[in-house]
């Protein structure tokens, strides 16, 4: 047993002493780099005393929530119901499904300039239909159309590969019991799927507050804190606010999941 | 018949979402082939917009195909042991390595970059290399390999597993090549398959990481999108996709759950 | 390495205690022996340390400070399983699902570095044995739940083990073919001579299977000896009530009779003290019209069975009086019975 755990460690080193070596030290730097500016520490604060920062921060939650949930529902019906049904063409779907994980953000806002901007598909119709030109692609919803189209193809497989595992038997039993389909689905498969659920939304929610590509493409002025900090850093060189806005968006980012795990595993608990 | 109905309405909604993922690919594709996109198909189809990207950005292409294979070494190497363990041992100690390691995707990318420029930035050979880059996308994707493959040992009774195993005979280092790395195959595989595309894909830190000796695909696509017309825009998309498609397809195909539970229905 | 193969393993325990490391308290400090060949079958309710006790022995957990597991008088408690050379089986099977049926089964052995020819030789062998030889190439997901379970004794005797653990390996099956199973697996055992040692909740399956039965309770001990002996002469209450059903008397013994509200029951050897006699159904019975004696009571139930009647017989007691009567005539409810008790028969605690 004492042999194992020495094992286990060795096994565990490696990723250890990499992140380690270019995570926590290179972050520790970060956080010094930011109280060494022209406001010291009182950098820190700046997102929430600083109206403009503080302003880019909600909108940059706001987005992340309506994409998590926006995200869970549609991959969530999808996914439950491509494991379940194999039928032809099954396989065709979950390839297109999943085509897009592999779009860099900045594609990403390309497809919805594609969508929804000045030349953009969406505007066509609605010029054809009503005569009015609907394009949104440079504001914060097509920033939150893109973030959905972004996050579908990752949470398609984490669902899928969640309900795979799930066990049919558990659902024959529901409707032996006599559980309609939507007792089934609130009983069993979202149970069963809670845990595959809380880690892709998690992953979601940070990716969409965390990323910047898409914005970087729709336009410099859609107002998230990746862009703000991108402008400190590159126009401003105002390398210690960069830094700093950045540390807090982490912190503020890592502890939006720890707490939303939390209540996961004491959901979780509270069930069994 | 009820149930036929919410098949429909789900296949329904699924074909849905999949015209909200496709269509807007599609649309790039066509611009990226016709004369003037302004006009549309009737100014004619063309390749040389492909070519033109095809001359211009080669290198970002091959990079990016180099950093996200080595990436994918470094992420199997690093992450597939840890998740062995993160599964086998759940004490304070691995719940919060856990959480760590899952830091570089709460923290924005840019931040990521940021640290990594202030603290290693000096070292000029390793600043330059794309071995900088490389260290910045495997921070990015290792709790993705992690994470999927912590994921399938968890739904299985690995435990009795080894336990089972070792009755037989099998030591420490046997179980796990036998038991353990078999067992989380569909988890590497989709682990496999985020950690490739994701580091193909990497916007965010690459975009402050790179030097212009070291200019990958998605930044080039930046470059483009910004300075370059939609059609240009497009073609190179178009060469993105043509590249991506056969390495995602080879990966999904792999990475597609055996069939069994069929045979077994069969069977029985 | 300290076991080889072939030969049947005594197996000791001595002062095995175990403590989790959550505080829970699984095992009392056990002694305990097993002997090269004989099939020990580990029997009590739930949670009182029957799997623990087979883990130790196993070597998947360690006992507590000062307890000591011996094979063959050797001292193995720091020898992990994986060099012990036991056979396992557990209840959920532990199959490994990335093998075939024949891959698992053939597992210890390449484990071993058995040449193919050998392996393969061995692996058909245990397959005849089984008689699973079709399933050779299925995967394990398409097993039913005995096939599995064939597969995992397989599997686990491929290797020709000294030991053979089995953790309640029939109670994810159904009744028949628990008993289908238990005969291949008493005669597999007897023809193997192998040292088994077998855990379950089933009494029926116990006694059927076991040289002897050890009964344990809350982490204890209560009774050691051969199923006869546990089942006749009960060295606890606990034991009395868990295997088979018991009959209660209470009253006085005086001068070789005991007497209750029954009634008086001549008892030469009857110890001064008695207050309490138990006996089980077939060694009470129906007298004959002609029979002197001085028990009686009402019937208060009868059930025909068709080779016998089960009685319950009212006779002031708390619980009444279960008889299991081969007299060719009907009973009626409130009937007065005279009763005989064969003495032989009769349990003091
Ligand atoms: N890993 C563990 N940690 C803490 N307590 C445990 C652990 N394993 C078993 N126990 C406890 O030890 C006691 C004995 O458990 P054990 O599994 O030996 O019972 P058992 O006789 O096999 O019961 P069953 O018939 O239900 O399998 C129980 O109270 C159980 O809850
Ligand atoms: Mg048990």
């Amino acid at each position: 047993m004492r042999h194992e755990s020495r094992r286990l460690i060795l096994l565990l080193l490696p990723a250890g002493i990499f992140f380690a070596a270019f995570f926590l030290l290179p972050m520790a730097r970060l956080f010094f780099i930011g109280g060494s500016g022209k406001t010291g520490w009182a950098a820190y604060a700046a997102i929430l005393t600083d109206a403009h920062y503080f302003s880019s921060l909600l909108s940059t939650l706001g987005v992340a929530t309506a994409t998590t949930a926006a995200t869970l529902a549609i991959s969530g019906i999808s996914g439950v119901f491509l494991q379940r049904h194999k039928f032809p063409g099954n396989g065709a779907l979950v390839a297109m499904l999943t085509l897009p994980l592999a779009f860099p953000g900045v594609v990403i806002g390309f497809m919805v300039i594609m969508l929804a901007g000045r030349m953009g598909l969406i505007g066509q119709v609605t010029q054809a239909l009503t005569g009015e030109k609907l394009v949104f692609a440079y504001t914060m919803s097509g920033l939150f159309m893109g973030y959905v189209y972004f996050s579908i193809p990752r949470t398609i497989l984490t669902v899928m590969a969640a309900a795979e595992k799930l066990d049919p038997r558990l659902e024959e039993a529901a409707r032996s019991l006599g559980a309609s389909p939507w007792r089934v689905v609130l009983d069993v498969i979202i149970p069963g799927l809670k845990p595959a659920f809380i880690s892709a939304g998690a992953i979601c929610f940070a990716t969409a507050v965390g990323a910047f590509g898409t914005a970087f493409t729709l336009a410099a002025k859609i107002n998230v804190l990746p862009m703000v900090i991108y402008t400190e850093f590159t126009l401003s060189a105002n390398i210690a606010m960069a830094a700093a806005l950045s540390f807090v968006l982490g912190i503020v980012t890592w502890l939006v999941l720890a707490v939303a795990r939390t209540a996961a595993g004491s959901s979780v608990a509270a069930a069994g | 018949m009820k149930h036929r109905g919410l098949f429909l309405l789900q296949l329904g909604f699924t074909l849905v979402v999949c015209a909200f993922l496709i269509v807007p690919v599609i649309l790039s594709i066509m611009a990226g082939l016709t004369v003037n996109y302004f006009v549309g198909i009737e100014s004619g189809l063309t390749l040389r917009w492909v070519i033109e990207v095809w001359n211009g950005y080669r290198d970002t292409i091959f990079l990016s195909i180099g950093l996200s294979l080595a990436c994918l070494v470094v992420t199997l190497i690093l992450g597939v042991p840890a998740a062995y363990v993160l599964a086998k041992r759940q004490t304070a100690l691995t719940r919060a390595m856990e959480e760590l390691l899952v830091m570089p995707v709460a923290v924005p990318g840019l931040a990521t970059a940021l640290a990594l420029i202030v603290t290693y930035g000096s070292l000029s050979g390793f600043r330059t290399s794309w071995g900088f880059i490389l260290v910045g996308h495997v921070l990015f994707t290792l709790p993705f390999m992690v994470r999927s493959v912590l994921a399938v040992l968890s739904a299985i009774d690995l435990k009795t597993l080894e336990e089972g195993a070792a009755s037989l005979g099998a030591g420490f280092w046997p179980r796990f090549r036998d038991i353990v790395l078999p067992n989380c195959r569909s988890g590497i595989l989709a682990g496999s398959l985020m950690v490739v595309t994701l580091s193909m894909g990497e916007f965010n830190m690459t975009w402050l990481l790179h030097t212009p000796f070291t200019k990958t695909l998605p930044v080039g696509l930046a470059d483009a999108y910004a300075s370059l017309r939609l059609e240009v825009g497009s073609a190179y998309t178009l060469v993105f996709f043509l590249m991506i498609m056969p390495l995602l397809l080879a990966l999904q195909a792999f990475a597609k759950p055996r069939p069994a539970k069929f045979v077994a229905e069969e069977t029985e | 390495m300290t076991t080889q193969a072939g030969k049947p393993l005594a197996i000791a325990l001595e002062n095995c205690a175990k403590t989790f490391p959550d505080g829970t308290r699984a095992l009392e400090p056990l002694d305990f022996a097993i002997h090269a060949g004989e099939t020990v079958v580990f029997l009590g309710p739930s949670g009182c340390g029957k799997t623990t006790t087979l883990r130790i022995i196993a070597g998947l957990e360690e006992p507590d400070a000062g307890g000591r597991v011996l094979f063959d008088g050797e001292d193995v408690t720091r020898l992990p399983i994986e060099q012990r050379n036991v056979g396992m089986v557990f209840q959920s099977y532990a199959l490994f699902p990335n093998m075939t049926v024949a891959g698992n089964i053939g597992y210890g052995l390449r484990i071993r570095g058995t040449q193919e020819a050998a392996l393969k030789a061995r692996v058909g062998e245990m397959l005849d044995m089984m008689q699973i030889a079709r399933l050779a190439d299925r995967r394990i997901d398409q097993l039913s739940g005995g096939q599995r379970q064939r597969v995992a004794l397989a599997r686990a005797l491929a290797v020709r083990p000294r030991a053979l653990l089995l953790d309640e390996p029939l109670t994810a099956l159904d009744a028949k073919l628990r008993d289908t199973l238990r005969l291949d697996i008493d005669s597999l055992l007897r023809s193997l001579g192998i040292t088994a040692i077998y855990v379950t909740h089933d009494q029926a399956e116990a006694m059927a299977l076991g040289d002897r039965i050890v009964v344990m309770e809350h982490g204890r001990v209560a009774q050691i000896g051969e199923p006869r002996e546990i089942y006749q002469r009960p060295a606890t209450r606990f034991v009395a009530e868990f295997i088979g059903t018991m009959n209660r008397l209470t009253g006085s013994a005086k001068n070789g009779v005991f007497s209750c509200k029954a009634g008086n029951l001549p008892w030469a050897e009857a110890p001064a003290n008695a207050t309490e006699i138990l006996f089980r159904p077939e060694d009470i019975r129906v007298a004959e019209s002609h029979e002197e004696t001085g028990l009686q009571g009402t019937v208060a139930a009868a059930f025909f069975l068709g080779d016998r009647t089960r009685l319950f017989v009212e006779v002031g007691e708390a619980r009444p009086l279960v008889i299991e009567s081969t007299a060719r005539r009907a009973f009626r409810h409130g009937e007065t019975v005279r009763l005989a008790i064969d003495p032989r028969g009769l349990v003091v605690l």
